[in-house]
């Protein structure tokens, strides 16, 4: 029998891993890449615990936490596209657009 | 066997994940990220999730992923020299210091708690879609409209923001 804490140790790492690639990668597309792993990360944490709690309530967040993925995929990637059109270049640095 | 196979999931997710921020090409990222998702789910089946299992290769790997590869083909980047930002480096210690301290109080911990009312007996007697389908269309059914809802406003938001501004100016003129 697996232990829960080696499932949330993996849902740590991969967390970890997700947030130095947000932190340090230059590539916009890259960056919400590195999102999608943080948001799988707290997939595995939901579902071991509903397995190890005898609860269905992790699962069902879990999908929703998909859902929520494929609308945050959708939006930010129409984003990119519309900042690409203007300066032909997906750069985080170059983004200050906004920057007052 | 199921450790070994744990072992495996485990250890091939998180490889995937250090090569996803990793690579230099983009493509090669989606790619590694491809590997990360099905072993994720490799890891959903451990757990007695079987209708995750096949939600996340279904939306995940089949249609985030394909949408990722498909705006990375859309804009024919270039690959990038300086593809990191190096300087904060002295950051990415300190938290991985942290993150060790965190690991280790992890694994000391016993993580119990009040038992909920879906042993793993229940479920696979009438499979996990069954079980899942029963508690959202129940107990959960407003967030699932809330999360329709959202699905909407941001189908619209996308549809809204690619669209191009110069058929706006033409319609004007």
């Amino acid at each position: 029998m697996i232990p829960l804490s080696a499932y949330v140790a993996v849902s740590a790492v991969l967390f970890t891993t997700g947030l130095i690639g947000v932190l340090i990668r230059r590539n916009f597309i890259i960056v919400l890449m590195s999102v999608e792993i943080m948001l799988n990360a707290a997939n595995i944490n939901l579902v071991a615990f509903s397995h190890y709690l005898e609860s269905m309530a992790g699962q069902i967040v879990a999908l929703f936490v998909i859902a929520i993925a494929a609308g945050e995929a959708a939006v930010g990637l129409a984003i990119i596209i519309v900042v690409f059109r203007g300066r032909l270049s997906t750069n985080v640095d170059e983004l200050n657009l906004l920057k007052w | 066997m199921v450790l070994f196979f744990f072992v495996y999931f485990s250890l091939v997710s998180i490889v995937a994940g250090v090569f996803t921020i990793a690579f230099r090409n983009p493509v090669h990222c989606g790619l590694a990220l491809l590997t990360l998702l099905l072993h994720v789910a490799g890891l959903f089946v451990l757990l007695n999730a079987e209708f995750l299992f096949a939600v996340q290769i279904i939306v995940y790997a089949g249609a985030i992923l394909v949408l990722y590869l498909f705006v990375l083909m859309l804009l024919n980047l270039k690959t990038e020299q300086r593809y990191l930002h190096t300087r904060h480096a002295i950051i990415l210690f300190a938290t991985a210091g942290i993150f060790g301290e965190l690991l280790l109080l992890l694994l000391q911990s016993p993580f119990s708690g009040a038992k909920g009312d879906a042993p793993a007996v229940a479920i696979l007697q009438d499979g996990d879609s069954f079980a899942v389908g029963i508690k959202m269309f129940s107990d959960y059914l407003l967030p699932f409209e809330i999360v329709g809802v959202f699905l909407l406003g941001a189908i619209i938001g996308a549809i809204v923001l690619a669209k191009t501004p110069t058929a706006v100016d033409a319609e004007q003129e």
